[in-house]
Order: C-alpha cells, then sequence, then structure tokens
C-alpha cells in the first residue's frame, strides 16, 4: 500500500537508518527515501527536524518527525497493526525482554563495536575486542533464551531484537575484517552465526543490507573524520 | 484479579528505583520492597540481574524484568487500568519515550555527573550543559502541569526521582536550579504533592548526606 507522508532521513551505511527501513519493509509501507551526507555539513532539514540530537535517522509520518531509532520501530508496530509482521511481541513479559535486550544492543554492544571501529591504539583495540566479542557470547545466550528454538529472536519472524542487533552485520562484518577477526565466530557462537544468514536473507532486509566492500570503504573516511573531530577538541 | 507477587529490588538512593516506586504506587500494586546492599550484592539480585547486575529489578511472579525505562513500561502495560502512563496516541507515545530516553541520555549520565565529582571549569562545563538540558526539558512541558498533561506520566515518573538529587547538586556546584528553571522546579513540586511521588523519593539532606559520603569513599575533593 502506497503511503504519502511517509519520509526517512538517513543514510545507506547507517545500522539505525537500516533498522527503520526494515521495520517499514515488513509492514509494506513505502515510503521516500533522503539521503544525509554523514560526511558533509548537517542539514537543514536535520537540523530543523531532529535539533536535540541532530543525527539520523528522522522518520517523517505525516510531517511528524520522530527521532530515535527503537522509538520509529515502536511508532511503525503502533501504527501498522494491519500486517501479519508484528515487531514487539504481544505478550508483556516477552515485549518487556524484547525491550531489555534491544537496549541492550544500544547501550552496551554498539559502544563496544564503535571503540573497535575508532579505537587509536593497540592497547585500546584489544580492549575493544574482548568487549565485543564477549558481548556476542551473551546475544548468543539471548538468542537460545528468546528464539525459543526458532529462527530468530522474535520466533518464526524477525522481530524487535533481530531487527536492533540484525542491522549492525554490516559494520561487524567490516570492522572485523579490519581487525582479523570474525567477531561473530562459529566456535563461539554457532546459533548467531545460523540466525546472521538467515537475517540477511530474509525478504524485508536483503535490499536493505549495504555492500561490505562500500560500507569498509566508507568506514574508514568515518573513522578519520571522527579521529578528526576527537583531536580537535583535546 | 489473582494475587500478584511482586518484588522490588532496590537501593533507596537510585533515581531508576525510585521511578519503578513511583509507578507501582500510581497503580496501587502491593510489593516487597528489599534493600540491596551494592558493595554485598544479594544472590537474588546476581541471580534476576545476570547481565548487568544492578538495581532495580522487578520481579513479577517469579520473573525478573530489568532496566527501569522497560519496568516503568511493563508496569503500564500489565496494570492498564489504574493512572495509564503512556498516551494511547501512537505519535504522543513516541515523545514520551522521547523525552524519557533523553533524561537516560543527557540529564543521568557521565557528563551531570560531574557537576558534582569535578570542580572549576570542567564543573562549570557540565553545569552549563546540565542546565541547558533541564531548560529544554522545560520547553517540552510548557504549560501543562506535568507532562503527561492533566495527570503523571511516563516522563513525570522518568524525570521526578532527579528532583531528590537537585539539592545536592547545587550544593556541590554552588548554583541555584530553581533560578535557572523555575517552571521545571515548580514542576517538581506539584509532582511532589502526591503520595506516589512523595512517599518514593527519599529526603534531599539524605541524598546530600550521601553523597557527601561517595565523595569521602571515591576520594573526590
Amino acid at each position: 500500500m502506497a503511503e504519502s507522508n511517509v519520509k526517512v532521513l538517513g543514510t545507506w551505511a547507517s545500522p539505525f537508518v537500516m533498522r527503520v527501513k526494515i521495520a517499514l519493509h515488513l509492514k509494506s509501507v513505502r515510503y521516500e527515501d533522503v539521503e544525509e551526507d554523514l560526511l558533509a555539513p548537517k542539514s537543514e532539514l536535520l537540523l530543523k527536524s531532529n535539533p536535540v540530537y541532530k543525527k539520523i535517522p528522522v522518520f517523517f509520518h505525516a510531517h511528524n518527525p520522530i527521532c530515535e531509532s527503537l522509538i520509529i520501530l515502536q511508532y511503525i508496530d503502533e501504527v501498522w497493526t494491519t500486517s501479519a509482521s508484528s515487531i514487539l511481541p504481544s505478550d508483556p513479559y516477552e515485549r518487556s525482554q524484547s525491550r531489555f535486550w534491544a537496549a541492550y544492543v544500544d547501550d552496551k554492544f554498539f559502544p563496544a563495536l564503535r571503540r573497535l571501529l575508532i579505537g587509536a591504539t593497540e592497547e585500546d583495540k584489544k580492549a575493544a575486542l574482548a568487549e565485543v566479542v564477549g558481548g556476542t557470547v551473551v546475544l548468543e545466550g539471548a538468542f537460545g533464551e528468546l528464539s525459543k528454538g526458532k529462527a530468530f529472536f522474535g520466533g518464526d519472524n524477525i522481530g524487535f531484537v533481530d531487527i536492533a542487533l540484525g542491522s549492525l552485520l554490516g559494520w561487524i562484518e567490516v570492522i572485523g575484517k579490519q581487525c582479523e577477526t570474525k567477531l561473530v565466530s562459529e566456535a563461539k557462537t554457532p546459533r548467531l552465526v545460523q540466525w546472521a544468514d538467515c537475517f540477511s536473507a530474509h525478504e524485508a532486509v536483503k535490499d536493505v543490507l549495504p555492500d561490505v566492500d562500500k560500507l569498509a570503504d566508507f568506514g574508514l573516511k568515518l573513522r578519520a573524520k571522527i579521529l578528526k573531530a576527537l583531536a580537535l577538541t583535546n | 484479579m489473582a494475587d500478584e507477587d511482586v518484588v522490588l529490588l532496590d537501593f533507596w538512593p537510585s533515581p531508576f528505583g525510585m521511578r519503578v516506586r513511583i509507578a507501582l504506587a500510581e497503580k496501587e500494586i502491593k510489593y516487597e520492597y528489599k534493600e540491596e546492599d551494592l558493595r554485598n550484592k544479594s544472590d537474588l539480585l546476581l541471580k534476576m540481574n545476570p547481565i548487568h547486575k544492578k538495581i532495580p529489578v522487578l520481579i513479577h511472579n517469579g520473573k525478573p524484568v530489568c532496566e527501569s525505562l522497560v519496568q516503568v513500561q511493563y508496569i503500564d502495560e500489565i496494570w492498564p487500568h489504574k493512572s495509564p502512563l503512556l498516551p494511547t496516541d501512537p505519535y504522543q507515545r513516541a515523545i514520551a519515550r522521547f523525552w524519557g530516553d533523553f533524561v537516560d541520555k543527557k540529564i543521568y549520565g557521565l557528563e551531570s555527573g560531574k557537576v558534582w565529582t569535578t570542580k572549576g571549569e570542567e564543573q562549570e562545563a557540565a553545569k552549563k550543559e546540565f542546565i541547558e538540558c533541564l531548560k529544554l526539558l522545560e520547553g517540552e512541558l510548557g504549560n501543562k502541569a506535568y507532562f503527561g498533561g492533566e495527570n503523571l506520566g511516563y516522563v513525570d515518573v522518568v524525570l521526578v526521582p532527579f528532583y531528590s538529587w537537585f539539592y545536592a547538586y547545587e550544593k556541590c556546584g554552588n548554583f541555584s536550579i530553581e533560578t535557572e528553571c523555575p517552571k521545571l522546579i515548580a514542576w517538581a513540586k506539584r509532582c511532589m504533592e502526591k503520595d506516589s511521588v512523595s512517599k518514593s523519593l527519599p529526603d534531599q539532606d539524605k541524598i546530600y548526606d550521601y553523597v557527601l559520603h561517595l565523595k569521602k569513599v571515591f576520594g573526590i575533593e
């Protein structure tokens, strides 16, 4: 169904933007894709629609802007309820578990991944690597609990935690290559490896995940930009 | 309604714990409060929150729910009929969640902690950012009695616990939050008129004593 006034302000490289697009694809909602160049100064639209954080993604529905990817996901789930694909579980306890693990991805796992990407010294990188790998083991455990033997964290279908973590898979591969390690390894996290393949192949996901080489190239530019900015503030 | 077994593992000065206390009080849910000694965490805490090993932990019929924002939403969904905390409209819900998340990112975080853990230029910068964030919240409150409108809502529950810490911040930072953000202080006092809030927040002098104690323990001047 074509929806007017549904817009995503973001960039192809951002996992947070990917989350929003996956959710919209799941719900079969058509949207306008507005690209923000992360390597250029921030656009007027971004500054106006997200004055608090000035970050992408910004989701627009009937001209109302919504920020923060996990909040956008819940909004999409609550507005487009006709589809069979529910992003959050219907049971309140299971919902709380999904929210807990998505928060873990954003508050613990992603920051460690980011530190691994921009780590300036060998020591920084080593510490971040240990944290990231430790995190994958924790998530392997979470997968066991939440999936209940099915293919996804959400069970038979992809859900909130699948989208939260799965959107990071491109970056996980790029950063892993940079460190010459498989961050999600068969040895430590066999179920996550299988899950990653299923997730990446999903109808709603496969056209959203970026080309890994293109992402690696972008990663180098982004890392340089971040390190330069950090150097200026020190 | 069937007998509910609700336990809260908590620590009296924790603003995160206070959120859950307020939410449960608003819903008029009876529960068992268990005070944790954070230097000597109980087996129950470690079992119920193995990932973070932190309070608060809400245990409902034996099952744990962790992370205060998750807990408040859970409480709202399990007991929806009394004092609904999140609005029914999806866009308003998104706005409420956004500001709740903002409180966690900006009001409670390493940066605002610097208001009482640092001195000099670093402290001044932290104070400035802290006030700026409070002013943004004042803007969001506007002319409403509460962030939730006519009644306490999600953002009120998430933010008001920090009011118990304001006095300590003011003493350590040598500034007046009321002078900078009078509307916000008026809102906080309005919230404190409700039993669910006043009975869930410790006395601000006690929090100040606790902060002084922490400073001593961590060797902060």
